[in-house]
């Protein structure tokens, strides 16, 4: 932890999104498990992920970034799938 | 070199506030502030400043929106009395904590209930622990003159603290005193331009103000505020010393007067000094060795060298404008204080408290007479009675 | 293809190029897992270009994206204090006008200030007021979770009509919960005279919009969005978004917006759902289903019924 010598007067956060050290992967008891052949790519699981933890690479859905899921299952449950099957599935964590 | 006029304390103010041509100017009526934001108006209605103007819709709001405009990374000011101030009370400590210089002239009132507009100073005795830097001021001249170097001060990159400049309800505020201005442009070299320091509106570098500290740093924090407000001293001083030389005016931590060689002596702030100096000269007169001490920077308190200017005294009353119910007088839990800490070699003057003139009761050289009549017995070796005591009210 | 459909399709083509842009909201925030108000900040902040500069009422936003050094914030972003996120703001505002008429500053820059419904509707509503009265060129916007959830869950003037909650508990002697209706400041903001707008982030391309046209209008706007909140609407993690569009699809929040004046709902359901489907799912709702609180639901659905009549008449003699 930092001595008052090294603190920034007034208590400014000088580095822009720097939550990105703090990583909240571990929250999770469940985890989404993406099913590549039922996906879409209508990517509704990122647009409406709350924790900005799903991968998308030149528009398109690759995965999850599990260091920062939650594991809240908000991606599974607006999943369209592909006929009838979701894409995105929830595992309890350590299944 | 300057003009001389004749003007109240607001009216000088005001003209400081002009002169210092600020950014922005976040504001909200309240007597007998009113005066100062209303001229400031004019002067940006008549394109005398560049400033923005922000009238807000509470006094809570215009410390919300100085503060958001100093974070922002300009020049800001506000003004406000008593409730105003009583309504600022939760912004102030933010103001501070945040380290954000912003300028504001305190016209000093009483606090409801009963509702009364008159002058004492129990709104910024009660903004004591805010964080914030405190000027107090005799008359206009010392409200003029403490304005302009109050941004110097607030805004030196050692400290980057809110200040508070005080002078006396109506007593100073609205009547009509001699002194004298400085010209624009002397003002303007003096205090120079704004520098920021970690601008909020900084686009390129995006950063984040206010954030949520928890057990683990927020001790540290507040060792950090109480670091910065020891560096204040020194940049009143340089500031003060500067000032000086531009205006021929010397302004120190605190006035003293007659107080070398005196065995007595008040401790009295703003308006009531003046009152009291008179009373002084008259008592030297007569043999009796009167003196004065007129705290100036009361936040943080110089508890050092108001004890050594004190130490010698046989015996000391403090005059509070203000009481803290249940306490002693505020100016005289301070001078206390400094007293218990003070090198006297064993030997220390008596003290006692006098609370007068709340609610803007006059206080008349009989007043000052009075107390000075029974220091001397004190120091004679009579006992002291009440060690608090109010005085000028009907028995 | 339908027009429908074709709507759909185009919205996913804008999805796509939206994700290839940065979102300035970055995660490891600590907001709650399934929380619905990440989600509107993100989508608020999708449809906004940069440079945008935030601020933040105190609240659960608040304490959860920005915490010691770590910030979840990808611009300019300030917090003072709860009941002042718009005075804040418009401060800032100010300043920014100071420092572009002295050319110090680039033009286009856009303000937002985000707060829960406690600090918009009770304790911020006068500085909301005065900030927009005041005409700063700023969007606020309430994200309307129904009751104080930072300190717990206590109603607030935005929870629900028949609504437990810590402070408004339905026990013996009261078993209705909450006994008053919501607050309607979206209709408070409009009458301001300013752009006012209720959105929903189930239906993301209406809220986008929204939030872009705001940007687009000079001066002082209000958006107020569901966000609804697990812990205390006492439902599952993975049904924010559900929750929201079952909102819209019940008309218990309707979409819509006012602009000079004039009200437009901007979503009109296929077919209105009765009420029950969006507060069957909420455990904070569950007494209403006891014996003896019959008289409850039917008040509230009389009471989205006749507000979205109105709602609906108003709309249509505007067009």
């Amino acid at each position: 932890m930092k001595k008052w010598t090294e603190l920034v007067p007034g208590a400014v956060v000088l580095e822009a999104g720097s939550s990105a050290r703090f990583k909240t992967g571990s929250w999770r008891t469940f985890r989404p498990v993406w099913l590549q052949e039922n996906c879409i790519q209508c990517l509704m699981c990122w647009l409406y992920c709350p924790d900005m933890a799903v991968k998308v690479v030149d528009g398109k859905m690759t995965g999850f970034d599990y260091d920062y899921c939650k594991g809240c299952g908000v991606c599974a449950k607006e999943c369209p799938g592909k006929q009838g099957k979701k894409a995105i599935v929830m595992e309890p964590e350590g299944k | 070199m300057g003009k001389v006029v004749a003007v109240t304390g607001n009216e000088a103010v005001a003209n400081a506030l002009r002169q210092a041509d600020p950014d922005v100017c976040s504001l909200y009526p309240i007597t007998p502030q009113t005066d100062i934001v209303q001229r400031f108006s004019s002067f940006v209605a008549n394109g005398q400043v560049q400033t923005e103007l922000l009238n807000a819709e509470s006094e809570h709001s215009a410390m919300s929106a100085a503060i958001g405009a100093a974070a922002g990374g300009g020049r800001v000011i506000t003004a406000t009395s008593s409730q105003g101030l009583a309504l600022m009370w939760e912004m102030l400590h933010i103001a501070s904590g945040m380290n954000l210089p912003i300028i504001m002239p305190l016209v000093n009132r009483a606090l409801s209930a009963p509702l009364n507009i008159h002058g004492d100073h129990s709104d910024g005795m009660g903004a004591r622990d805010t964080g914030w830097i405190q000027l107090w001021s005799e008359n206009a001249q010392e409200a003029y003159d403490n304005t302009i170097m109050s941004f110097r001060i607030g805004e030196h990159t050692d400290i980057r603290l809110p200040i508070m400049v005080c002078m006396d309800g109506f007593i100073v505020s609205h009547s009509i005193a001699r002194m004298e201005y400085l010209e624009d442009d002397e003002v303007k070299k003096f205090i120079g331009p704004y520098q920021k320091v970690n601008p909020l509106l900084d686009l390129e570098h995006p950063k984040s103000f206010g954030p949520l500290i928890l057990t683990d740093l927020y001790h540290e924090y507040k060792r950090l505020q109480h670091e910065i407000m020891g560096r204040v001293k020194n940049v009143v001083l340089q500031v003060s010393d500067e000032f000086g030389k531009l205006s021929g005016r010397k302004y120190g931590l605190f006035e003293s007067y007659r107080l070398e060689d005196a065995e007595i002596a008040l401790v009295i702030l703003n308006s009531a000094a003046g009152t009291s100096k008179d009373v002084v000269d008259e008592l030297r007169d007569k043999g009796i060795k009167a003196g004065l001490l007129k705290p100036r920077l009361f936040r943080p308190f110089p508890y050092v060298e108001v004890g050594q200017a004190l130490k010698h005294l046989k015996a000391v009353c403090v005059m509070d404008r203000a009481d803290s119910f249940g306490g002693y007088g505020p100016m005289f839990m301070e001078i206390s204080s400094a007293m218990y800490q003070a090198d006297g070699e064993g030997r220390k003057p008596k003290l006692i408290n006098k609370i007068y003139g709340l609610g803007g009761r006059d206080y008349m050289p009989h007043d000052a007479r009075k107390v000075l009549l029974e220091l001397n017995e004190i120091a004679k070796g009579a006992p002291v009675g009440a060690v608090k005591e109010y005085i000028g009210v009907r028995e | 293809m339908e027009t429908r459909e074709l709507l759909k399709w185009s919205a996913q083509v804008k999805l796509r190029e939206k994700s290839k842009q940065e979102v300035r909201f970055e995660h490891g925030h600590r907001m709650c897992a399934g929380c619905g108000a990440p989600t509107v900040v993100k989508m608020v902040l999708m449809a906004t270009e940069y440079p945008v500069v935030v601020s933040n009422a105190t609240g659960c936003l608040e304490v959860s994206t920005c915490i010691q050094d770590y910030t979840a914030w990808k611009t300019p972003w300030i917090h003072t204090a709860f009941e002042n996120a718009a005075a804040t703001l418009s401060g800032v505002e100010t300043m920014y006008r100071a420092l572009l008429k002295k050319g110090k500053m680039p033009e286009n820059v856009k303000f937002i200030a985000f707060g829960g419904d406690g600090g918009t509707y009770d304790i911020g509503l006068q500085s909301l007021s005065g900030a927009m009265e005041r005409g700063h060129d700023m969007l606020y916007v309430c994200y309307d979770n129904g009751a104080y959830m930072n300190t717990g869950i206590q109603r607030s003037s935005a929870t629900p009509l028949g609504a437990d909650t810590t402070t408004s508990p339905a026990g013996s002697a009261n078993p209705a919960g909450k006994l008053q209706v919501r607050k309607d400041l979206t209709r408070i903001m409009g009458a301001h005279g300013i752009y006012a707008a209720q959105a929903s982030p189930s239906h993301w391309l209406d809220l986008m919009t929204k939030v872009k046209k705001a940007h687009q209008i000079k001066g002082a706007k209000f958006i107020n969005i569901i966000a609804p909140c697990n812990r205390g609407w006492r439902t599952a993690t993975d049904n924010s978004i559900e929750l929201s569009r079952l909102a819209v699809e019940t008309c218990y929040w309707p979409l819509y917006e006012i602009e000079d004046g004039k009200l437009k709902v901007t979503v009109v359901p296929e077919e209105k759902k009765p009420a029950d489907m969006f507060f069957k799912p909420q455990g904070r709702f569950k007494h209403l289903y006891s014996p003896g609180n019959e008289g409850m639901l039917q008040r509230i659905q009389a009471e989205i019924d006749r507000t979205w009549e109105r709602l609906l008449k108003e709309s249509e003699q505007a067009c």
